[in-house]
């Protein structure tokens, strides 16, 4: 079936003109109209831009024009700006906003030839480890519709699960690519700050979020991050690096790999959940691999330290929703605070106004130092302690999730729970690191996820590390029932 | 009652630089465009946009610096200054705070009893600019022109180190010449390229502790910051004299009533919850940057009027007034260039006599002048070589502001010339000595005062063409009966 194919095997068809884009783009946009009701997973169907852009690159293939992504359809996350389509963010507050401009990470892959079906649901501006804080609704798990698919990016993570797309973007702030991924079987990628432009990405929380990629294997994330990748002058903190070609680097052999083990992510670890984890360094002992454990002894702190800089950040980076140029506006305001108090109290749901005022309390006159001065400090610590631990191995292993996909509804009321979900992920993103999580296994039939995280701009070898795996393994290969 | 008081004023300039576009974003930062056509997608903080900084403000903000022998950081910070207002798109301001480009630097003022008087400045640092509310012609409801958004800012900070309204005055004229003279800022304080809040305080003289200080905010003239603080002062010690406590504020002043009125306490201030911003890295200033911006610093007006004092020999006040702008000077030396420097007080006075008259009379600009350089030094060759007197020289030069036409031709066309014939003077005299037999006896008698007035008759005479020093000496010594 066409949606079981990779992204090599697909390009292959296309340049053969065996299979034209309109076509591979209509069965993709039937298994939408299909599956999604289920699901919730996208917010937005571009039907008709789709067809019409699949089209174009029809013609750029009957031109004899080739490229890895020339004529394949994806979902966008809808946190990427959209010229000319809605981007909501997840929230009542953007439910009327039309982006006027592409995002760069879209503007990079429409010129690559990409082809988008429509914008994947997520909770509201990211915030939420179960995508139930979504304006737009719950998304439901593939696996078993009663469970959450994680978030924050978790309509994109169930989207590919479900092979609504032959791969889906996502952003990952304290692990919105890397938990939805794993609680939904599939291969995510969160590239290194700075790695991938965040131009056009509604912020949440700036100096963490990074975008990134869900496909089915890691070969196939490797082309997509290949073509998403790079320096761009509108973002001042993305970086000037020659963009690796991931997809050559794929079968590098992994003799001599040093892997750390993490102890913290083992501890008081579900022992069916740690069972597939030393199954899957098995898996790469036998490649050639050599294990050791390391000790990031600051990274227990890394969740609280994560609520501190997160909150701060996006209480600022929110403040420009205030009704008066754009987004959601209060009916009949009576004055200039009514206007901005009745606009954010009726446009923001009650997780995004939980963080703001965390926010705005940590970075408040009297309570600075004590909150956000301390979590930047911390944030120094746990670097360090990765910068450490890459001295002595090249990467760092351990589960993507402490369980997997848990109950609609279980955890929605009690936040402090809820944040503990991204333990294994937030610290990536405190120091700046590339991390990936791979499926590796199930427990209860729902799918667990292997999380690999390297030093800076080693993408190149947690892709080449994960695709090595995937040949020796076939958990990535599984669908979920009705969904094959 | 004032003597018993002194005041302490410190200053925070607010300089709009002189770039092209914003200092965020590619948007133009010309004035006067209709609302909202200079604001992009980042100055109307739009979902997902970025900030990237403008290099040029960076290096107009390190010549400010260099300017005023301040330390220019190695690593300065661009943090967020957040608060809600509909002029403010963002709902932040970004500026810098804890790590500013220019640290401490300092200036001399002349005072006007001509002593010189050092000024501390505190720092300088690199910020953004809010929009504007538009309230006129709209009915219940507020516009907002966002124009301005993102335009670029020099706040610089002086220590709290003047002591009237008079020396803030000077040190503000003095950062405006400075701004200027760097080609940072035009200066034009109509349109908001310039202003300043003043920090106002009062204290016994004597007394080391400050006193308590208001805020008079957005000061757009040198004459309203003058009457700004002299009403702020004189209400702080009526105030204090009547029994009662000046409290932290800021206030406005209005220039229509003269006076100053609260705008928000202390207790009302925003919190404005700092941070660095994470959208923009820290700026790196390494020495090949700060050796390349020195390379470029035009020759500062301490530097000229000490030159001008020196090598020309002119007063000090002459020197002053001449390096008071970049442009005054460069026509000052224009003019010298073809005269010679042995008559630069003769230019010196020209050019702060006749020209500046002319100038101010007729509202131009020194580069817009009617009279061009090379012209005045025409009209300024003639009175050196005698051609005409200086008398003469000032009716010429008001026929070439008034025709446009060169010295050489005036004179020419009106027989202005200088009547240097000692046979032709001494004729004029002698019909004026016969002419006046009884003014003639009585100089003889000892009445010396009536040399001058057969001067005059001899000037009427001669459309006072005769040249004065050969009218002198001739007249003497046909009265003395000598000749």
């Amino acid at each position: 079936m066409l949606h079981n194919l990779s992204l090599g095997e697909l390009a292959e068809r296309l340049r053969s003109r065996e299979l034209s884009s309109v076509d591979l783009t209509r069965h993709f946009l039937g298994r939408i109209e299909r599956l999604n009701p289920a699901l919730n997973a996208l917010i937005t169907l571009t039907a008709d831009g789709a067809l019409a852009a699949a089209a174009a690159a029809d013609r750029r293939l009957a031109d004899g024009e080739r490229g890895p992504l020339l004529g394949i359809p994806l979902i966008h996350k809808d946190i990427f700006c959209t010229d000319g389509v809605r981007t909501s963010c997840g929230s009542r507050m953007l439910d009327n906003f039309v982006a006027p401009y592409d995002a760069t990470v879209v503007a990079r892959l429409k010129s690559a030839g990409a082809v988008m079906l429509g914008k994947a649901n997520m909770d509201e501006f990211a915030m939420g480890s179960s995508n139930e804080t979504s304006y737009y609704g719950p998304v439901k798990n593939p696996w078993n519709t009663a469970k959450v698919p994680g978030g924050s990016s978790g309509g994109s993570a169930a989207a590919m699960a479900a092979r609504l797309a032959p791969f889906t973007t996502g952003t990952d702030t304290g692990g919105s690519i890397r938990q939805p991924a794993a609680l939904t079987g599939v291969t995510g990628v969160k590239p290194t700050y700075g790695r991938v432009s965040r131009y056009g990405m509604v912020a949440f929380a700036s100096s963490l979020d990074q975008a990134g990629v869900f496909a089915r294997t890691a070969a196939d994330a490797a082309t997509v991050l290949k073509a998403m990748a790079g320096f761009d002058p509108l973002d001042s903190t993305s970086v000037d690096e020659p963009v690796p070609d991931y997809p050559a680097m794929l079968d590098a052999p992994l003799h001599g790999l040093k892997i750390g083990l993490l102890r913290e992510f083992f501890d008081g670890l579900e022992p069916r959940n740690a069972a597939l984890i030393h199954d899957s360094l098995k898996v790469y002992t036998s490649l050639g691999a050599t294990t050791v454990e390391v000790s990031l002894p600051h990274l227990p702190l890394s969740v609280p330290t994560y609520y501190v800089v997160a909150p701060a950040e996006c209480s600022s980076n929110l403040s420009r929703f205030d009704g008066v140029r754009f987004g959601y506006r209060c009916d009949h305001p009576k004055d200039l605070a009514d206007l901005y108090k009745r606009s954010r109290g009726e446009g923001f749901g009650p997780e995004v106004k939980r963080r703001i005022m965390t926010g705005t309390y940590v970075l408040s006159a009297g309570y600075f130092d004590a909150y956000y001065l301390k979590a930047q400090k911390v944030r120094r610590l746990i670097t360090e302690d990765f910068r450490a631990a890459f001295q002595r191995v090249d990467l760092v292993v351990g589960p993507t999730t402490p369980t997997p996909a848990f109950d609609i509804g279980a955890k929605i009321d009690d936040p402090v729970t809820m944040y503990l979900n991204d333990i294994y992920t937030i610290g990536a993103n405190l120091a700046g690191l590339p991390g990936l999580s791979l499926p590796c296994g199930f427990v209860d039939g729902l799918p667990m996820g292997l999380q690999l995280i390297g030093p800076h701009f080693s993408e190149g070898r947690l892709l080449n590390a994960a695709h090595l795996y995937q040949q020796a393994t076939d958990w990535h290969t599984h669908a979920p029932r009705g969904y094959e | 009652m004032m003597a018993d008081w002194e005041v302490v004023i410190g200053l925070e300039i607010h300089a709009q630089l002189a770039t092209r576009s914003k200092i965020f974003s590619g948007a133009a930062t010309a004035y006067g465009a209709p609302p909202n056509t200079q604001a992009s997608l980042v100055d109307l903080a739009y979902p997902g946009v970025l900030p990237v900084l403008n290099a040029e403000a960076v290096r107009m903000a390190v010549k400010f610096g260099l300017a005023i022998g301040a330390t220019v950081a190695r690593r300065s910070i661009f943090a967020r200054k957040n608060y809600f207002y509909p002029d403010l798109p963002k709902g932040y301001q970004i500026s810098q705070y804890e790590h500013p480009v220019v640290g401490r630097g300092s200036l001399n003022v002349v005072l006007d009893d001509g002593t010189t008087k050092t000024i501390g400045v505190t720092r300088a640092h690199l910020e953004e600019d809010a929009g504007k509310s538009l309230h006129e012609g709209l009915a219940n409801a507020s516009g907002i022109d966002l124009n301005r958004a993102g335009t670029p800012l020099l706040e610089i900070v002086s220590e709290p180190d003047m002591r009237s309204a008079k020396e803030a005055v000077a040190y503000m004229k003095k950062i405006h010449t400075l701004v200027r003279y760097l080609e940072i800022c035009d200066g034009n304080m109509q349109e908001g390229s310039f202003r300043c809040d003043a920090n106002v305080s009062v204290r016994p003289r004597g007394q080391e502790k400050f006193g308590t200080r208001a805020e008079i905010k957005n000061l757009n003239s040198f004459r309203f910051v003058e009457k700004a603080i002299q009403h702020e002062v004189a209400r702080q010690v009526e105030l204090i004299e009547s029994g009662g406590r000046v409290v932290q504020e800021t206030r406005l002043y209005d220039s229509d009533k003269d006076e100053t009125r609260s705008m928000r306490s202390k207790e009302e201030a925003n919190d404005y919850r700092y941070f660095p911003d994470p959208d923009l890295l820290p700026v790196e200033i390494d020495d090949g940057f700060i050796a390349t911006v020195r390379a470029t610093l035009p020759e500062l007006p301490d530097e000229k009027a000490a030159r001008f004092a020196r090598d020309l020999g002119l007063s000090v006040y002459d020197a002053g007034v001449l390096s008071a702008s970049r442009e005054l000077g460069a026509y000052f030396e224009a003019v010298l260039a073809d005269l010679g420097a042995a008559h630069a007080k003769l230019a010196a006075n020209w050019v702060m006599g006749e020209l500046s008259s002319a100038l101010n009379r007729d509202n131009v600009e020194i580069t817009g002048s009617r009279v061009s350089p090379a012209s005045l030094c025409g009209l300024l060759a003639r009175i050196v070589d005698a051609t005409i007197s200086g008398k003469i020289a000032k009716d010429v030069f008001e026929a070439m502001w008034a025709e446009g036409r060169g010295a050489d031709d005036i004179i020419e066309k009106r027989g202005l010339k200088q009547i240097t014939d000692s046979g032709a003077i001494e004729g004029v005299i002698d019909a004026v000595i016969a002419a006046n037999p009884k003014q003639l006896a009585d100089y003889r008698a000892g009445k010396d005062k009536l040399f001058g007035f057969f001067v005059g008759q001899v000037m009427k005479a001669t459309e006072g063409k005769a040249n004065p020093a050969q009218l002198n000496d001739l007249l003497r010594a046909k009265l003395g009966g000598s000749a």
